[in-house]
């Protein structure tokens, strides 16, 4: 449903994303995941198309999204799929919601714009939704305010305004980063049971692997704006190829007895301003060589998936 | 929740208002000389003198001169002109009017234009539009309201004839004294609503707003104007004085009558309970302006109404 | 080193980047410039006037600008390029002089009341915000209305007027600082409140203050003017812009210039002292820090 090739986006002289390939399915969920800073939350703007509103713009490549190339849609095109055909999901429900305006119309105005409803039926449809993503007493939580509720109920409420006009696909921007450990835990298994009750496109953006690994058909891993390896979970888990996704997976705490010690990967992530030449990894990477640090990787298929490493493998 | 909100802030007032009587009350027994002869006429006769002395309790301590004032001007005396010798609540009743109308008008002008023009500024994308009402801010901040009023005599006055120079006959002489304070009142309206609609475009609200799909005229007008109202309702009303402030230099400057022209002569002839009156009619309003934004704030934001205790 | 070396360093460093990166920029160059040349005028006033600014030549009243009087005579022939040269020194000195004594006065109280509480913050704050709403030149006003009019009174008035605004600032600085994680380490460590207030807290809050004074400085100016023009300030033969504009409303049909010159004189300084006090704003990314008062 959603093929993204080559994307490139840049502010002013920077180029924060490139050369990023994926594509998406209904009824699958590809997980996008990486380090802060590591260009997952640019590809959601990209694909809503919301590159402009922080000044940015894409460069290259192109996004079809059913048969539409989304990188030449007009803008009024494009204010129809958003909301409509796409739900978006933010990162911080604390700060997602107008404070000004009651939930209840916030809710209503999606149904509104896109599926036509008047206030009435539009009203209806949001109760409906609420409920079914288990927020309690729904009719009257419409007349609260967003102060009024937890950090919980705020992101199932906006949730539900991605949902309000049933769209094919929905992004997911680190949807459970800012909420607490317990609450984490339910919004993950409610975006999973909606993809299967409505057979939604997922695509969630996490920089935690072991949510990837629980919920997830595919995964994109990037570093530095750049998807260094892609493919099918299952295969990217048992078999990563790359030293960074090696890195990563290895950083889950897994059956750690006392006096264990957790895994880190050396260095930090380089800013947009620095990106390392050659491959991004070079700095970090305990296999590099002198390649590593003057030719830039090319994602390229193997086995199941594709990988961006010129020394691509097991762990030796 | 409302009506709680301005109940209490309507209590708040009271303890202010005492402050503000105490201060001006004081003025006039902080003067060098005796207080009688900065209430009467110099050389009255004694008998003149004596009977002062006793409407005011002058002979007792100064807690019972408060009292004795206070309940005076909750009767409604404020006392007698020196120069003018009418009573002072005539004086002020006969010129309020004239301030009334010039204040709101002024008030009016600024606010419509300011807001329309700071919404302009922000919301555009043309480069010479932005930096033209900048410097329009800019000047409209800096200059000297009675310079100001003076060029516009002599352009419109003096040089074109349009408006009259001076006075308070009819309608057109109220558009330069409107227009004056309307300059520096516009500027800064249009400072606070340009600042306040970037800084709210700036939320992270906004983002999902445009995933919803709402286009950009829907968002300002349901949500961005909104927030932007707030900022713009507290300036407005904590600069109601700034506003009077205006009003005082202008009136003297059009020769209108009004408080403000009041006050300056009155000041200028140590005629001190006009002073005094005028003075306490004009913190009444500036109260009364906080306490409307205040109350005007807590009805456009929920969080406010809630967070009092 | 002792806390009066390190507040004069911190000031020090503070002074040559701020200024220094103010002037980096366009606006900031020809704002600066201006305001400088101002203040030389001011100072080496005797010299630059072409004539004794309350040199009086009644047959030579309300000439236009011309060759010698290159802004033209009031109505007692005075020459009024000298007089709004002489002019820029009285504006300068009152209003510097005010803004100083308020911003001393005002950071005192800001700083004891955002530092002690409690009660003691609680009467200032009510009545700094008493006096904030009230229009500047109100409170001018009543003050000179007690005093009587002229230089001093002029001075204090203005002082008095702008008072709140620096002890608001002060104690909305101190009052976040104190709230910074590096002051409750500093406290942690043991360090006595007199030292924490003047070698943590006072260097950090001063920056947005000085700004602030450097725009009621064109306030000031303002004021002055406005107070003049009342005749309540300056008495003659003292030369002073607003002074000159007031009496030269009499004459507004006759001579036009006695009244438009100090006017623009005036408004280009404010303009100068705000377009530069602005670019001081951008150069030490304090725009935030000023949201409190």
């Amino acid at each position: 449903m959603l093929q993204v090739r080559d994307l490139g986006v840049a502010f002013g002289a920077v180029q924060p994303l490139a050369g990023v390939s994926f594509g998406i399915d209904k009824g699958e969920t590809l997980g996008i995941v990486g380090e802060s800073g590591s260009g997952k939350s640019l590809t959601a703007m990209s694909v809503m198309g919301l590159l402009p509103l922080i000044g940015g713009r894409i460069t290259d490549g192109s996004m079809q999204f059913d048969g539409q190339d989304l990188t030449r849609l007009a803008e009024k095109d494009y204010r129809k799929l958003r909301g409509g055909r796409i739900g978006l999901i933010t990162q911080n429900p604390m700060t997602s919601l107008d404070p000004l305006q009651k939930i209840g119309p916030q809710v209503d105005a999606v149904a509104v714009l896109h599926l036509g409803m008047t206030g009435a039926q539009a009203r209806a449809r949001t109760v409906e939704i609420l409920g079914t993503l288990r927020i309690p007493e729904p009719a009257l939580i419409c007349d609260r305010y967003p102060h009024q509720m937890s950090g919980g109920m705020k992101q199932r409420i906006v949730i539900a305004m991605a949902l309000a006009a049933d769209p094919d696909l929905l992004i997911a921007d680190e949807p459970t980063t800012a909420l607490d450990v317990t609450v984490q835990a339910q919004i993950i298994r409610l975006l999973d049971d909606l993809v299967k009750q409505r057979n939604l496109a997922l695509i969630l953006i996490t920089h935690d692997m072991s949510v990837v690994a629980q919920t997830c058909d595919k995964v994109v891993v990037m570093y530095a704006g750049r998807a260094i390896e892609q493919g099918p979970v299952g295969a990217i888990f048992d078999a990563p190829q790359h030293p960074y996704t090696q890195a990563l997976i290895g950083c889950i705490p897994r059956g750690l007895a006392d006096g264990d010690r957790i895994e880190g990967i050396p260095g930090t992530v380089p800013t947009v301003m620095n990106y390392p030449k050659g491959c991004p990894f070079h700095p970090r990477c305990d296999r590099a060589q002198p390649t590593c640090e003057t030719v830039e990787p090319v994602l390229t298929p193997r086995g199941d998936g594709a990988v961006a490493c010129h020394f691509p493998g097991a762990a030796p | 929740m409302l009506a709680r909100y301005t109940f209490q802030r309507i209590l708040m007032t009271i303890p202010v208002s005492i402050a503000i009587s105490i201060v001006i009350f004081m003025i006039v027994r902080l003067l060098p000389g005796d207080p009688i002869d900065n209430l009467i006429r110099v050389g009255s006769s004694p008998a003149a003198r004596a009977e002062l002395v006793a409407k005011y309790g002058l002979d007792r301590s100064l807690i019972a001169q408060y009292f004795t004032w206070v309940s005076q001007m909750f009767r409604g005396d404020f006392g007698d002109a020196i120069v003018l010798r009418r009573p002072v609540a005539d004086l002020i009743a006969q010129n309020l009017p004239y301030s009334l109308t010039l204040g709101g008008l002024a008030f009016l002008f600024s606010s419509v234009f300011g807001m329309i023009l700071g919404t302009v500024s922000a919301m555009t994308r043309n480069p010479f539009v932005e930096r033209f009402v900048r410097g329009f801010i800019l000047l409209g901040s800096t200059v000297p309201g009675f310079w100001l009023a003076l060029l516009l005599i002599l352009l419109f006055s003096v040089q074109l004839g349009w408006f009259p120079v001076s006075g308070a006959r009819g309608w057109d002489s109220l558009v330069l004294p409107v227009m004056t304070i309307g300059f520096g009142g516009i500027a800064l309206v249009a400072r606070v609503t340009r600042v306040a609609l970037m800084d709210a475009g700036r939320e992270d609200f906004v983002t999902l707003l445009h995933a919803k799909g709402l286009s950009r005229g829907t968002i300002l007008r349901r949500h961005l104007l909104p927030h932007a109202m707030l900022p713009v309702v507290t300036i407005l009303a904590l600069r109601i004085g700034w506003i009077l402030g205006g009003a005082v230099t202008v009136e003297f400057v059009f020769g209108r009558p009004g408080l403000g022209s009041l006050l300056i002569r009155a000041l200028g002839q140590r005629d001190y309970p006009v002073v005094q009156g005028c003075l306490l009619m004009l913190a009444l309003a500036v109260m009364l302006g906080t306490l409307i934004g205040d109350v005007a704030q807590a009805a456009m934001d929920p969080r406010i109404r809630e967070a009092k205790s | 080193m002792t806390t009066r070396t390190m507040a004069a360093r911190s000031f020090d460093a503070f002074a040559r980047m701020s200024v220094g990166r103010a002037f980096g920029s366009t606006v900031g160059k020809i704002a600066g410039g201006f305001i400088v040349l101002l203040v030389l005028t001011a100072i080496f006033a005797p010299w630059i006037a072409p004539f004794d600014y309350a040199a009086q030549n009644l047959a030579n009243g309300n000439t236009p600008p011309a060759w010698p009087h290159l802004l033209g005579t009031d109505e007692f022939g005075r020459d009024v390029l000298s007089r709004v040269i002489y002019g820029a020194r009285t504006s300068l000195s009152v209003s510097g002089t005010a803004i100083a004594i308020s911003m001393t006065v005002g950071m005192t109280l800001g700083a004891a009341a955002g530092n002690f509480g409690g009660f003691f913050e609680r009467a200032v704050m009510t009545v700094v915000d008493l006096t904030w709403s009230f229009p500047d030149i109100l409170i001018a006003l009543i003050f000179v209305a007690i005093i009587g009019p002229g230089l001093t009174s002029t001075t204090f008035a203005i002082a008095i007027a702008y008072l709140a605004q620096f002890t608001r600032l002060t104690r909305a600085q101190i009052v976040r600082l104190k709230r910074e994680t590096f002051i409750e380490a500093t406290i942690n460590l043991g360090a006595k409140p007199a030292h924490i207030l003047l070698r943590h807290l006072m260097p950090n809050a001063i920056a947005p203050v000085i700004v602030v004074g450097m725009l009621a400085i064109g306030d000031g100016i303002v004021l002055e003017a406005t107070l003049g023009f009342f005749g309540l300030g300056a008495q003659p033969p003292t030369p002073s812009w607003g002074a000159m504009m007031s009496s030269g409303t009499a004459q507004l049909f006759l001579s036009p210039w006695v009244i438009i010159f100090p006017g623009i004189v005036v408004a280009v300084t404010v303009i100068a002292v705000n377009l530069f006090g602005d670019e001081l704003i951008r150069a030490l990314d304090i725009r935030d820090r000023l949201r409190g008062a």
